[in-house]
């Protein structure tokens, strides 16, 4: 009996320290802990958690400059609007390798999909930080249903998609936890998840779009289109893309434990066709913008202030981005391709917090002094992005994401 | 119709012989049933073919109130403002109501007040500033609530648009999509936040009484009465005194036409109402879109379903050729 339980604390010693502790001993595992990373995360959890609870005592009066000609700020703006798009990578990179059998970007895979997860599930939060009463968050579920509602799609297939990405991204967690039966009942349902992914991002991504074709009235008619919902979701597809390139850079530089040779060895390959489907991404999409200005005769505008911002992004964030990137692919430079993939990301982030914070109310007095975000916004912001990445390492460092188990291998 | 009527009839007639056997009542019973449904559905097409239309279009319900503001006649005396807060209840303000030190400032609703007013420069007689009330147009057919995931909002036939807060999650998409800048939110509150906007003393027309600020008004600047009635009553006022007005009902047409309506000296735009609305209700920007979302969830399952088919096709073409 005495040793019944002795064996099954050992049993369970084993099992924290081999899953949780990356096979460390305590003492071990604390002292690794302290690195320079963790310590300016964890300083600025320190100052950006008491904020979070700011708004929760105080209102988002007491943290942002969220007023009733300016509903949505920062939180929203660089959150859902920049974080969702950036998270396209796991519909984008399921279909590239499931559905259109671009095999050779295997070691890819989970890593999109859990980027995709991961970006979703803190859209979330970002969310339920900036919403008046966290709580009902499931309301258009069962409470009401605002049928005529573009954020009534967005709601519930967020929420779905969040399902269905988790279910993607599942076999990763079985095999860590050892569980072989129900992962091959998880890799039963791929191509049909897959495909719920295609339709629900392809929906969602342009949905967020759409939330703005209610404000012809607010938003700059350089931004407002009624192509939103497709420039939305056409630039979706090609953030996914330089998101990966982005992610897997990071990775391979800083969690080079978590990574094995196959990851390794086919990233510059992989890094340099990703910069080629980025940048035919990108020129579809610039295509599509300037069909935009042409549909709605916008040309005049350009010369405006307004304009000229507009031309700054356009030129600035979309166009040389993809020159950068076409430069790289044809020079089979992985630097300058993963320089043009950063760069088309901070692109993407500047379109994305364009349409919802500068261009729009563009027509109020004083517009300009209204869209910059006090401190404790920004504080809010950077303290969800750290706990987003610290979950991201956790996972990475346990999980076969950037490596194969060894147990599963050639078995997807 | 005839045939219709005819076949429930003859269905009605089998009934009376066979009602001993008890296996017989029940097939009967469902020829009946299914008769009587025929029958009705028959009628119910026939009746109503005649003005089935290829295009639908909602024009607002055909009663509701309205209420119709003359800036001409405004005097900024704020009397509107004291009695809206008095009828509905809203706290007192810092500054009290006979103040006019207010209108150095351009104010909005706010969670404290439904309406306030506003004061601007006259180009046609400097002595006589105008005034322009703000608060909410209770359009026809309301962007906030399109807008609005959990239908918090409703138009109610009498004309005023109603939220309720026991609904409303505050992502305020409602204060993105009005046009009018109106609804406020409760930003100070960390955990009942919530809109607040003018309800057209939903409770008080309800009761067969005008809303408190049309009577309120010294000098009869607001008129409430059914929309219809108000816009012949604008009309014939331009009409009257083409000199006194602009040719221009505000809220007659501006994003489909709103339930309080407005008639002025000046341009409306000197007067910070927006004027770069389209004349179609918002909703109508989204349709589009949104009749889009059942195409994809039919169409992508089979278009990429096949895609992937396509490939493994290819992939199976190859595997039968290596292994010849």
């Amino acid at each position: 009996m005495g040793n019944d339980t002795l064996t099954r604390t050992e049993n369970f010693r084993s099992w924290f320290m081999d899953k949780l502790l990356l096979g460390m001993s305590w003492p071990e595992y604390s002292r690794n802990l302290i690195t320079p990373f963790n310590i300016a995360a964890m300083l600025i959890l320190s100052i950006g958690i008491p904020v979070i609870a700011l708004r929760f005592i105080h209102g988002l009066a007491a943290v942002t400059h969220a007023s009733d000609e300016y509903p949505w700020g920062l939180i929203l703006g660089w959150g859902l609007f920049g974080g969702v798009p950036l998270s396209a990578t796991g519909f984008v990179m399921a279909t590239a390798y499931y559905i259109f059998g671009f095999k050779r970007y295997k070691p890819l895979v989970r890593l999109g999909v859990l980027t995709g997860f991961m970006g979703y599930f803190f859209a979330v939060v970002y969310l339920l930080t900036d919403i008046g009463r966290p709580w009902r968050i499931y309301y258009p579920m069962i409470v009401g249903f605002g049928t005529a509602s573009v954020l009534f799609l967005v709601a519930w297939h967020v929420a779905t998609y969040l399902t269905v990405q988790f279910l993607e991204f599942s076999p990763a967690i079985l095999e860590w936890l050892k569980s072989r039966r129900v992962r091959k009942w998880a890799t039963m349902i791929t191509i049909a998840m897959t495909i719920a992914g295609i339709i629900l991002s392809t929906l969602h991504q342009s949905a967020l779009g759409a939330l703005f074709l209610l404000a012809p009235g607010k938003l700059h008619p350089l931004w407002y289109s009624s192509y939103i919902p497709v420039f939305f979701l056409s630039s979706s597809i090609y953030a996914a893309l330089a998101m990966v390139i982005v992610v897997s850079t990071l990775a391979a530089r800083f969690l080079r434990k978590a990574t094995d040779d196959t990851f390794l060895g086919s990233l510059d390959k992989l890094t340099i066709g990703l910069g080629k489907g980025t940048c035919v991404g990108i020129y579809v999409y610039f295509a599509l913008k300037v069909i935009g200005i042409a549909h709605d005769n916008n040309w005049a505008l350009l010369g405006t202030p307004y304009g000229e911002w507009f031309l700054v992004e356009m030129l600035g964030f979309v166009l040389l981005p993809a020159l950068v990137l076409t430069y790289g692919v044809k020079k089979e430079s992985t630097g300058i391709v993963r320089f043009g993939a950063f760069y088309a990301v901070l692109g993407i982030l500047v379109n994305r917090i364009n349409v919802s914070i500068v261009a729009f109310n563009w027509n109020l007095p004083h517009h300009l002094s209204h869209i910059v975000p006090p401190w404790q916004e920004v504080v809010i912001v950077l303290t969800l992005v750290t706990i987003h990445i610290l979950i991201f390492r956790w996972i990475l460092n346990r999980m076969p994401v950037l490596r194969e188990h060894p147990d599963y291998k050639e078995s997807h | 119709m005839d045939k219709i009527l005819k076949n429930s009839l003859g269905d009605e007639g089998t009934t009376e012989e066979p009602q001993n056997e008890k296996d017989n009542t029940r097939k009967i019973s469902r020829r009946r049933f299914l008769g009587t449904v025929a029958a009705i559905g028959g009628i119910s097409l026939i009746g109503s073919y005649k003005d089935a239309s290829a295009y639908k279009e909602f024009t607002g319900w055909p009663n509701r109130y309205g209420c119709l503001t003359d800036l001409t006649e405004c005097v900024g005396c704020r009397s509107c403002e004291e009695a809206c807060n008095e009828a509905n209840n809203l706290p007192k303000p810092d500054v009290p109501f006979d103040d006019k030190s207010v209108f150095n400032e351009k104010r909005r609703p706010t969670v404290q007040a439904y309406t306030v007013v506003n004061r601007y420069e006259n180009p046609k007689d400097a002595g006589k500033p105008i005034y322009r009330k703000i608060q909410c147009n209770h359009c026809n057919e309301p962007a906030c609530a399109s807008a609005c995931p959990i239908h918090a909002y409703t138009k109610t036939p009498e004309g005023a648009v109603l939220y309720d807060p026991e609904k409303c999650f505050g992502c305020r998409y409602c204060m993105i999509a009005c046009p009018f800048y109106v609804p406020a939110y409760d930003y100070a509150s960390p955990l009942e936040p919530k809109i607040v906007k003018c309800v057209l003393c939903y409770g008080r027309i309800k009761n067969g009484d005008m809303p408190a600020c049309a009577e309120a008004c010294p000098v009869g600047a607001i008129t409430f009465g059914k929309r219809s009635d108000l816009i012949k009553l604008a009309r014939e006022k331009i009409m009257k005194n083409p000199d006194r007005y602009i040719d221009h009902i505000y809220g007659e047409h501006e994003v489909g036409g709103t339930s309080w309506m407005y008639i002025s000296g000046v341009p409306f735009e000197q007067l910070d109402f927006p004027a770069n609305l389209p004349k179609k209700p918002l909703i109508e920007q989204t349709k589009g879109f949104l009749s889009a979302v059942p195409v994809v969830f039919t169409v992508w399952p089979a278009l990429f379903g096949m895609i992937y088919a396509a490939l493994r096709h290819r992939e199976e073409l190859e595997k039968e050729k290596n292994q010849k």
